[in-house]
């Protein structure tokens, strides 16, 4: 009895019949679609995106050349080079990332003991050259002096989840 | 010369170099693709000649499946020329001969009279309403019926004795029946739940 | 009007060759249009299927999508692998469409609105549809790829196979009605009952059976091992770019039509009405015109063969044979008889 239903079963396609009925019905669904450049999907304070160097409301930079960042990477996309300024403080004289080694997975924002280097929700942007893909520390300095408002806030609203 | 007779003429041009092209080709695959040809254009002459059931059967039979089978196999065929060339001094005057006797017992046949337009009978134009498959299937199934049942039955037993004489069963070989995979159960057949005391 | 009908006569006496060629231009540019508009009904479909929306941003709702598609592989370029066999190479892609196209010689799209009307209709179908395989096994060979080679073995066997189950199939058909040609395979289903007329009750397992296999002998999924993107990157037509591939595309896409027409006009009564001699929906529906019906069949089976491709994985290849050889070849063999039988006794409502 149970093979003759199995028989019945597989002669009447019941199964690819139930299959067909699923992907029927969600061509009458809701589609998810984001209609990206109209419309757009809400980023998490958490999203990172293009890497930048904040200041401190006096102008001064934050970064002290601890290179815990460099360190840290893991795609080796950090170079820091460092040197004592004419006031004596320690500051690096070069900070380089490189976008194409970089793999964006913000241990260099975690390890940051001054919330110098972040990474920013900005995520639309091309290079038009190979070497542009390299982030000195003048263009890093002038994203993070963009986008200082949405960092402050956003460093803000993560604060007690670190 | 009529139209008919110029589109005979094509055709007739296109198997005959085509034939031609079969036995010359290196290149096996090359001469099954010309025999596909040849076989295209015969069933084009068959057309012209209203016998448009053969010409459809000839394309669908020897084109649409022998020669695909055919050109399955001789796709995968690695032939090396040089060797197949190396007995070819050798074997000339045996192919000679076997040559000249193919073209012999050809013009016994063709030569002697026994073909020819003038022994048969002038074949009659059909209308268009004319249907030769209906035709050839009265004449199939009434007339020639034991032959063509009898016909039949061998080639099935050739199909199945060329399966049998082929077909082993290696015992390392691990087979799958669908129908049983279909037919498992998720509860049953694939997972058990066992009951266990809490131990400490 | 009156001078385009003289001319038209005139053509038809003197020169009627190119009235021929302006008939099949008739039949093939809206064919090709359809081809052009099912690679896009199949994007969204699909996409909608998969709860996205498909091409939306080609011209309103993407409606100019596969233009943009067809003038972007014109103006690419044709790369003829080293090592490849040039001439077949190049005539591969036409030996897919020709025979593709080359079946609406036959086809009737309303009561005697056929190209050419011959008797011997169906074999012609069954034979041309059969042709069409040499466009795969060639693109494989001339190729000079291992992958193309795989496919073109993978699509060979398996068209070789799934045509005689679809080639019964029709036996069962053309039993039923009678007569090869399909103009007449359409009228015998003709009947008060309406689509309760059409052979796709009579012959049900044969009607499934056609259409799955026709599934299988277009190549498309669940049965596109051919192709096997998984496994063989694209088979066949891996080393086909630009002009050469869209032709594969258009031939792939015409065979998907035809088949589906092909089933309308066999199964789902071609141009008649569904509810023809119906009490209140017959009359209601007489004024529609017979190509409309014939059209709407042909977009719901090939609706079919979207939803189909949305829904099943990919078959195993071994599975494939086995289900065209060991249960459609001897399902298809009993229900032939079965028909032979229900026409000699006549049975009711069909056959009588």
């Amino acid at each position: 009895m149970k093979v003759l239903r199995d028989y019945v079963k597989s002669l009447f396609l019941l199964e690819l019949m139930r299959g067909l009925g699923l992907t029927g019905r969600y061509l009458f669904k809701k589609k998810f679609t984001v209609q990206y450049p109209e419309e757009r999907a809400p980023i998490s304070p958490r999203f990172r995106g293009l890497h930048a160097q904040r200041r401190y409301a006096s102008g001064e930079e934050r970064c002290i050349a601890c290179k815990l960042c460099e360190a840290t990477c893991p795609a080796l996309a950090i170079t820091i080079e460092a040197k004592p300024r004419e006031d004596g403080s320690r500051r690096t004289t070069r900070y380089d990332i490189d976008l194409f080694k970089c793999i964006f997975c913000g241990y260099c924002q975690e390890s940051c003991p001054v919330d110098a280097i972040v990474e920013t929700r900005h995520y639309e942007y091309h290079f038009e050259n190979r070497e542009d893909a390299i982030m000195t520390k003048e263009k890093l300095l002038a994203v993070g002096d963009k986008y200082e408002a949405q960092l402050a806030a956003d460093i803000a609203a993560q604060a007690r989840y670190r | 010369m009529t139209f008919e007779l110029f589109v005979f003429y094509v055709f007739s041009a296109i198997l005959v170099f085509a034939a031609a092209m079969v036995i010359t080709r290196r290149n096996p695959v090359h001469s099954t693709l010309f025999l596909v040809l040849a076989f295209f254009t015969s069933a084009a002459i068959w057309l012209l000649a209203e016998a448009e059931f053969l010409a459809i059967v000839l394309v669908l039979v020897y084109v649409g499946a022998v020669m695909v089978l055919f050109l399955f196999v001789v796709m995968m065929l690695d032939i090396d020329i040089a060797t197949l060339r190396a007995g070819f001094v050798r074997n000339l005057p045996l192919a000679i001969l076997i040559a000249l006797a193919m073209a012999v017992e050809i013009f016994l046949v063709i030569g002697s009279g026994g073909f020819g337009g003038e022994r048969y009978a002038e074949v009659m134009a059909h209308t268009a309403e004319y249907d030769n498959t209906a035709a050839l299937g009265s004449v199939l199934y009434t007339e020639y019926m034991y032959p063509f049942e009898i016909a039949a039955v061998i080639l099935l037993v050739a199909i199945i004795a060329a399966i049998g004489l082929t077909m082993r069963r290696r015992p390392e070989t691990k087979y799958q029946d669908p129908s049983r995979q279909v037919r498992v159960k998720k509860g049953a057949d694939r997972i058990s739940v066992l009951k266990m005391d809490v131990e400490d | 009007m009156e001078a385009l009908m003289n001319l038209w006569e005139w053509l038809g006496e003197n020169l009627i060759v190119i009235q021929i060629l302006i008939k099949i231009v008739v039949i093939v540019a809206p064919l090709m249009l359809c081809v052009a508009y099912f690679t896009y009904a199949e994007r969204k479909i699909i996409g909608y299927m998969q709860v996205r929306i498909g091409p939306n941003r080609v011209g309103p709702k993407g409606w100019l999508q596969p233009i943009a598609d067809a003038v972007k592989l014109m103006f690419k370029e044709i790369t003829i692998p080293t090592g490849a066999n040039k001439l077949l190479f190049l005539i591969a892609p036409m030996l897919t469409l020709g025979p593709a196209l080359a079946a609406w010689a036959v086809f009737p799209f309303d009561e005697g609105l056929v190209l050419s009307d011959i008797n011997a209709g169906l074999l012609y179908l069954i034979a041309l549809t059969s042709v069409g395989v040499y466009g795969v096994i060639i693109a494989g060979w001339a190729s000079n790829s291992k992958y193309a080679f795989l496919g073109a073995m993978r699509s060979a066997a398996q068209i070789v196979s799934y045509e005689i189950a679809m080639g019964f199939a029709l036996v069962g058909v053309l039993v039923a009605a009678g007569s090869l040609n399909l103009g007449e395979i359409v009228r015998a289903q003709q009947g008060d009952g309406g689509l309760f007329n059409w052979f796709w009750l009579p012959l049900f397992p044969l009607f499934l059976i056609y259409f799955i296999s026709g599934v299988a002998e277009t190549n498309r999924a669940p049965f596109d091992v051919a192709e096997g993107e998984s496994e063989i990157v694209a088979g066949f037509h891996v080393e086909y770019s630009g002009m050469p591939f869209a032709v594969f595309f258009l031939g792939e896409y015409a065979n998907m039509i035809l088949i589906s027409a092909l089933t309308s006009l066999l199964f789902l009564g071609g141009w008649l009405s569904p509810f023809h001699g119906w009490p209140l929906l017959g009359p209601l529906f007489e004024w529609v015109p017979g190509f409309f019906w014939l059209f709407f069949k042909a977009a719901a089976v090939g609706f079919f063969f979207l939803w189909l491709r949305a829904t099943f994985p990919r078959y195993r290849y071994d599975q494939i044979m086995r289900l065209g050889w060991k249960v459609f070849i001897p399902i298809t063999i009993v229900w032939i008889a079965v028909v032979g039988l229900a026409v000699v006794f006549e049975m009711p409502w069909w056959f009588d």
